[in-house]
């Protein structure tokens, strides 16, 4: 077990330094000098240009640059944005903002669409079932800023239920709206994954063993039938954690949360490496890990699966 | 001030309702006897590019918040008059040589006195190469500013010879004179402007820690600053001046779109915003009724056709210019795309500055004349043929609205002219503006100026003045530079506005860019609150607010 946690975490270095490298490039690819976009059209004296330019190393090749980006990586010292401040503290107050925000809508999806993927999943036919499954392929197909701007105007505008925007303190209480938009595509698919797993599992041997045994139809569902038809579940649960985090830009933009899809959005405008890596080199950190609790949770599931 | 890109779409999708003078009031006002000035007024707001130091800020979001924080010598009122605030009196006989006394007693919020010394000080600081501050250019006028921005021989590295500027010499606590490099009758006007605030020694000794916290002497200041938030001002206890704030404070929300900010405004959770967003340009003076406000501000939108074409060069070169600008129906577009709203340029300045004129000689090149341009078109081709390239009009896509107005402008071109016109998109404002600084265009781009400050000149000189900071299509006239002189070496400012006028007549006939129409700003506030205008620069008058 803890040599496969080993080796698991020791596929974090190449992952790690192959994407850094691809986005670092990516961004230094860019036409246009983040000059320009600091100087926004207006003349700027050819002095400060080379000033600035040599300031953030926009002269170097790209592996010094890049290389300049680890170094300062590995000393703990992101170095600052273009506005002066420094990375570490950008990053540090946004992805609280998106964590709250991906727990949020990944509970509201794993609650939701689990409960409702085996209420469905057990009344395979029934009137239940016809009306999630409709339902969810309604939600499936509309965009999610037809939904973000649709809930933020009902909700929002109309009812004044809730705020439509993001307060700046981003509270638990802020976050629902978005997280609710966030959640609903993810929950559509959590509820048609749990109920075709579901009704594969529920002629299995063992679940007629189960029943055979005289267990409880309580115990045979929530133990024998749920917990074998929650993988592919937790699989997909895995990703969408890892994408969560990333920041869903566009419901960010709609409801003007101050997290990690924000923060890129603008970091890749200006043209800011370093920001947009360093974003990206913590994204990548949360996925592995992600994917790591998930390959975890398969054993814990399903104890015929062993790690050697 | 510049446009962040942001900025710069909401701009390009601000659309005049009403006709541009009648506008100006509007709604907005009425001073209303029961307002409640212990409101804090929550307006829309962006993550400030830079830190808060005045020479540093060059962008709108930065900018007014700074404006609010700090007070120079004069400010702006809505009409774009200069207002004295710190300055006693700003003397100059020559208009070369001037004599600034500042009022005596003044303070810095932290109860620091302002002295001549705190604005030269923060004039040179803003000046030397070394500190990279982005306005640095703006005391290139001052006399020594050649000195403190030198380069080194490898043209590559600043190299100040100069710590200093020698143009600026303190007289006593009061008193202190600027010498120019050479004479210019505007330069009084650009005093109000962000770069010439002054800053408190430690801000000079500290620069980092005052760009985090700045210690202003304007009629608010920055409480908090919770990034990518929100920015908190309250009012400064200390400020004399006439921007007195009638509200309890004022709170910038951060947005990323002005979509979300105008949703904000619909549900009374954001008092104040400046730029409807595309989306809702159709519906918000419906939405809002009597909480909306149009309002000409100092822009303007042209088409640079760069000089360095060579399509475009000589007598051909003119009467190709010429023809593109008959064959643009300017009316059309407005009517059709900005909902009849922007008003149709008449000169290449700004009807809402000092001096400006709608009937400068040579204007009529900008009326919609097809069967004309065609003449101008034939006539070109006669000297030099048209080689039957595509001729292009480039612009960002990050722009809203842009797209629809370049394609429309290049069908009346392909129809008036029977050449082949259209679009060049770029992606990103950036991407456009790294051509376009490299001069590599192939063919024209859309481009706009908003004033830093309201003068004539601000509109002529950094445009289109030879090798002048944003003169993108390279153009050059000796008999345009020798114009501007002259009206720069005017002894008065309306005296030199007469004389830029003449100057304009030359670009009529040479058309280094080809103007299009006049900005204006749209915007709307909440039930809570009243009293709102917007200023010459179309950011809203934030002190007059009140709660209702």
């Amino acid at each position: 077990m803890l040599r496969f946690i080993f080796r698991r975490v020791l596929q974090v270095i190449p992952v790690f330094f192959g994407s850094t490298l691809i986005v670092y490039y990516l961004v230094f690819s860019m036409s246009g000098s983040p000059i320009d976009a600091l100087s926004g059209g207006k003349p700027i004296s050819p002095a400060v240009v080379a000033q600035l330019t040599a300031q953030y190393h926009l002269d170097q090749p790209f592996f010094i640059q890049y290389g300049i980006f680890i170094k300062n990586l590995f000393t703990f010292n992101l170095g600052t944005s273009f506005s002066g401040r420094p990375i570490a503290a950008i990053i540090g107050q946004a992805f609280p903002v998106t964590a709250r925000l991906a727990i949020m809508a990944l509970a509201i999806e794993a609650i939701f669409g689990v409960t409702a993927g085996v209420f469905a999943g057990l009344r395979k036919g029934k009137l239940f079932d016809g009306t999630v499954l409709i339902a969810s392929l309604v939600v499936i197909a509309i965009p999610t800023f037809v939904l973000g701007f649709v809930l933020q105007f009902v909700v929002g505008v109309k009812l004044g239920w809730a705020k439509p925007t993001v307060g700046s303190a981003a509270d638990w209480a802020d976050l629902t709206l978005p997280a609710v938009v966030l959640g609903l595509v993810s929950f559509a698919y959590v509820l048609r994954l749990t109920r075709t797993s579901i009704l594969e599992n529920m002629n299995a041997d063992y679940v007629r063993t189960a029943t055979a045994k005289g267990l409880s139809r309580r115990r045979v569902v929530m133990v024998h039938i749920l917990r074998n038809s929650l993988i592919p579940v937790v699989t997909f649960l895995g990703a969408d954690l890892g994408g969560l985090m990333g920041g869903a830009i566009v419901t960010e933009g709609i409801f003007n949360v101050p997290g990690v899809g924000n923060t890129l959005y603008r970091a890749v405008l200006a043209g800011e490496g370093p920001m947009v890596v360093s974003i990206v080199s913590i994204l990548v950190l949360v996925f592995v890990l992600a994917n790591l609790l998930v390959d975890l949770l398969y054993a814990w599931l399903d104890p015929r699966i062993r790690y050697a | 001030m510049r446009f962040s890109r942001i900025s710069k779409a909401l701009g390009v999708a601000t659309v005049v309702a009403l006709a541009m003078t009648a506008c100006s009031g509007g709604s907005t006002g009425t001073t209303n006897t029961s307002a409640d000035t212990t409101k804090v007024i929550t307006a829309f707001g962006g993550e400030p590019q830079n830190p808060l130091l005045p020479a540093n800020t060059n962008e709108v979001y930065g900018g007014r918040v700074m404006d609010l924080i700090f007070s120079g010598l004069l400010s702006y009122d809505a009409s774009g008059k200069t207002v004295n605030e710190m300055a006693d009196s700003i003397d100059s006989t020559d208009s070369q040589n001037y004599t600034i006394k500042i009022k005596s007693g003044e303070k810095f919020s932290d109860g620091s006195p302002i002295t001549a010394k705190n604005f030269v000080d923060a004039w040179n600081f803003g000046a030397l190469s070394t500190n990279a501050q982005l306005n640095s250019y703006f005391f290139e006028s001052i006399e020594g500013y050649k000195d403190v921005s030198a380069m080194a021989a490898d043209g590559k590295t600043a190299a100040p010879t100069a710590q200093t500027m020698s143009g600026l010499k303190v007289v006593d606590d009061t008193t202190f004179t600027v010498k120019l490099a050479q004479a210019e009758s505007d330069w009084k006007l650009r005093l109000g402007y962000t770069a010439f605030f002054p800053l408190t020694e430690a801000a000079i000794a500290d620069p980092k820690a005052a760009g985090e916290k700045p210690t202003g002497n304007g009629p608010y200041t920055l409480k908090t600053w919770n990034h990518n938030a929100e920015l908190d001002l309250v009012p400064n206890p200390n400020y004399t001046g006439p921007r007195k704030p009638k509200n309890a404070g004022v709170t910038f929300k951060v947005y990323t779109t002005a979509d979300a900010a105008y949703q904000d405004l619909l549900a009374d959770n954001l008092d104040v915003l400046d730029g409807i967003p595309a989306s809702s340009i159709k519906s918000f003076q419906k939405d809002l009724g009597d909480r909306s406000i149009v309002k000409a501000y100092a822009g303007n939108a042209t088409l640079t056709i760069p000089s360095y074409l060579p399509a475009f060069q000589g007598e051909a070169g003119q009467l190709r210019r010429q023809a593109i600008s008959k064959s643009i129906d300017r009316n059309l577009i407005i009517d059709k795309i900005f909902n009849n709203t922007k008003k149709v340029a008449k000169d290449f300045t700004s009807p809402v500055i000092e001096g400006y004129s709608d009937s400068v000689s040579g204007a009529d090149v900008l009326t919609y004349d097809a069967s004309a341009a065609k003449k101008l078109w034939d006539q070109a081709n006669a000297i030099t043929p048209w080689d039957n390239s595509t001729f292009t009009i480039a612009y960002n896509v990050d722009g809203a609205g842009n797209k629809e107005y370049v394609d429309a402008a290049t069908n009346q071109i392909k129809n008036a002219l029977g050449i082949q016109a259209e679009g060049k998109p770029y992606a990103t404002f950036k991407e456009l503006r790294n051509d376009v600084n490299k001069k590599q265009l192939t063919g024209a781009s859309r481009a706009g100026w908003q004033a830093d400050y309201p003068s004539l000149y601000n509109f002529l000189g950094p445009l289109y003045g030879t090798g002048a900071g944003s003169n993108d299509g390279n153009y050059s006239n000796p008999a345009f530079d020798a114009k501007l002189k002259e009206g720069l070496n005017a002894k008065s400012t309306d005296e030199g506005n007469k004389i830029f006028n003449e100057a304009q007549q030359i670009l009529f006939k040479d058309l280094p860019v080809i103007p299009l129409w006049y900005q204006a700003q749209t915007g709307g506030w909440s039930n809570n609150v009243t009293g709102v205008d917007f200023g010459w620069n179309g950011v809203p008058l934030y002190y007059n607010i009140s709660g209702k």
